[in-house]
């Protein structure tokens, strides 16, 4: 039965990580960098994308109804705007619900209590299932026939849909960019080790070494390169988003509408995603260098 | 043992190393290859030790079929072999037993039988109480019987020694060539490659020679010593 000498391998690879000390540390350094910036712009995506969810959760508008339809032709418009694509739900608001909310806003309501119900227009409340296509069904609620006016948020909406499609591009060239840089140095740094190192690895295969034999020990020093890189990148990624966390919470902040989702609700997946990305970047970069050495 | 059979290489850059060589070696000789430098005696041991492939004709080496053997099968074939070369090519930064510890290891022998066959080597290379020094404290000599240890090791069929006499001075040589002559007497097949006309017929043994990748002589009992000069 084939034996496979483990303890062998596995000091072979963690010595080699030792004795190429400047050259590991750099690499490690390379990867650290390389992963914190893939994962803060993922990070910054994955807020957008929360932020957009709560706003999402609003996305209502209101349609004004022509004042000079009576309360029951009025409420008859609902199955109208239900019919609209992308409408998820239709509530009407009497005059009367319309005036309470409006004094309900207000600090100094006693002052608005005698305003009549008239000054205020039957409306329906809209929500949308898409935000994205808020402004299409904007159109075709205006469209239908008693409604004289709609007022909707766009903006925002719209602010956090150009932010999300922008971050989420960036993202992934950068995570692509970022993770060929992280291969190629992580793949000099192997080559250099196998370089030094070619002698033994000729000596090894002249004395009858398997490919896998020769393998691993770089393998194993890849892979250590690339688990410690992800691991210190994930606890810098925790340390940086805190403080960041911290800073939006202050008075002096300047986007405190923003809600950011706690690291602490990601953490298990960005430590997946930084040793995963760790683990291909290691075990790639070294099984590259060392693939042309093996054909002896 | 080896056969070859109307063997030919052909490298990719036109150069044709061998044209038609037919030999056999069997298990238990003692054999010289000899031949002038580019006559296709290191194409000869390449093919041998499966770091190239034959263009054309039949090889086999220690029943591995080298014309059909996968390339899983290659570190297999070689652990039947044991090479040694002209500048010794032993890890300097490691003692004459880790040199043959790390052999062992590279054909993941378990430690049991590593620290019972170490010592056992070197003493028979003569080099017992040498197990601690380093290459560069060791002469010519003492280096080239590492590498004759660290060949032997692995218990091969056969050790192929690629001029292994090209460094050192004549009484070295010859001590080399007897520690050979020696393992060779305990049952393992041995080819000499080597251009030294003095040792070769010194030892009456079989000798192949080969001239612009052709066998052009194979007889036993020197070779050099017939030739007209």
């Amino acid at each position: 039965m084939k034996r496979f000498n483990g303890g062998y391998l596995i000091t072979e690879g963690l010595t080699a990580i030792v004795s190429h000390g400047l050259m590991s540390f750099v690499a490690i350094c390379i990867i650290v960098a390389c992963l914190i910036i893939m994962g803060s712009f993922s990070l910054v995506a994955v807020n957008i994308n929360y932020n957009l969810g709560l706003l999402e959760d609003k996305n209502e508008f209101l349609a004004y109804i022509d004042e000079s339809l009576d309360d029951d032709v009025a409420r008859g418009l609902q199955s109208d705007i239900e019919a609209v694509d992308n409408v998820r739900s239709v509530t009407f608001i009497s005059r009367t619900e319309a005036k309470e909310s409006y004094i309900a806003d207000k600090e100094d309501s006693a002052l608005y209590e005698d305003l009549p119900d008239t000054v205020f227009r039957n409306r329906f409340s809209v929500q949308v299932d898409d935000i994205e296509q808020m402004e299409t069904t904007i159109d075709q609620v205006e469209q239908v026939s008693g409604i004289v006016k709609v007022s909707a948020d766009l903006e925002v909406a719209q602010g956090f849909v150009v932010a999300r499609n922008v971050l989420s591009g960036i993202s992934l060239i950068m995570v692509v960019v970022l993770s060929i840089v992280s291969v190629f140095i992580v793949y000099n740094t192997i080559r250099l080790a196998t370089f030094h190192r070619r002698e033994e690895i000729a000596i090894m295969k002249m004395c009858g070494a398997t490919n896998g034999f020769v393998c691993w020990p770089f393998v194993i020093e890849g892979l250590v390169i690339g688990l410690a890189g992800g691991l210190i990148a994930f606890a810098l990624q925790w340390a940086i988003y805190e403080l960041i966390g911290k800073a939006a919470e202050s008075p002096a902040a300047s986007f405190q509408f923003l809600s950011l989702v706690p690291f602490g609700t990601m953490a298990w997946s960005v430590l997946g995603v930084f040793c995963l990305a760790g683990f291909s970047i290691g075990v790639g970069g070294s099984l590259l260098s060392i693939r042309k050495f093996l054909n002896v | 043992m080896i056969r070859l059979i109307d063997v030919y290489k052909e490298y990719e850059n036109g150069t044709k190393a061998l044209k038609g060589i037919t030999t056999r070696i069997d298990d238990g000789e003692f054999v010289f290859l000899v031949g002038a430098s580019g006559s296709g005696k290191s194409t000869m041991i390449r093919l041998i030790t499966g770091e190239v492939a034959p263009t054309h004709g039949r090889l086999m080496v220690n029943g591995y079929n080298l014309n059909s053997i996968r390339q899983k099968q290659i570190p297999f074939m070689r652990r039947t072999l044991g090479v040694i070369f002209q500048d010794f090519r032993l890890i300097e930064k490691k003692t004459a037993a880790e040199n043959l510890i790390f052999a062992m290891q590279a054909v993941d022998a378990p430690p049991r039988d590593i620290r019972k066959r170490v010592p056992y080597v070197l003493d028979l290379v003569g080099l017992s109480g040498k197990e601690q020094c380093l290459p560069s404290q060791m002469s010519g000599g003492e280096q080239q019987r590492v590498a004759i240890a660290r060949a032997l090791v692995n218990n091969p069929r056969m050790i192929i020694a690629d001029e292994p006499t090209g460094n050192l001075d004549p009484e070295r040589s010859l001590e080399i060539m007897l520690l050979l002559e020696r393992i060779n007497a305990l049952g393992t097949t041995i080819l000499v490659v080597t251009h030294e006309k003095e040792l070769v017929d010194r030892f009456s043994k079989r000798v192949i020679a080969i001239d612009k990748g052709q066998l052009i002589n194979d007889e036993t009992g020197g070779y050099y010593k017939n030739e007209t000069v």
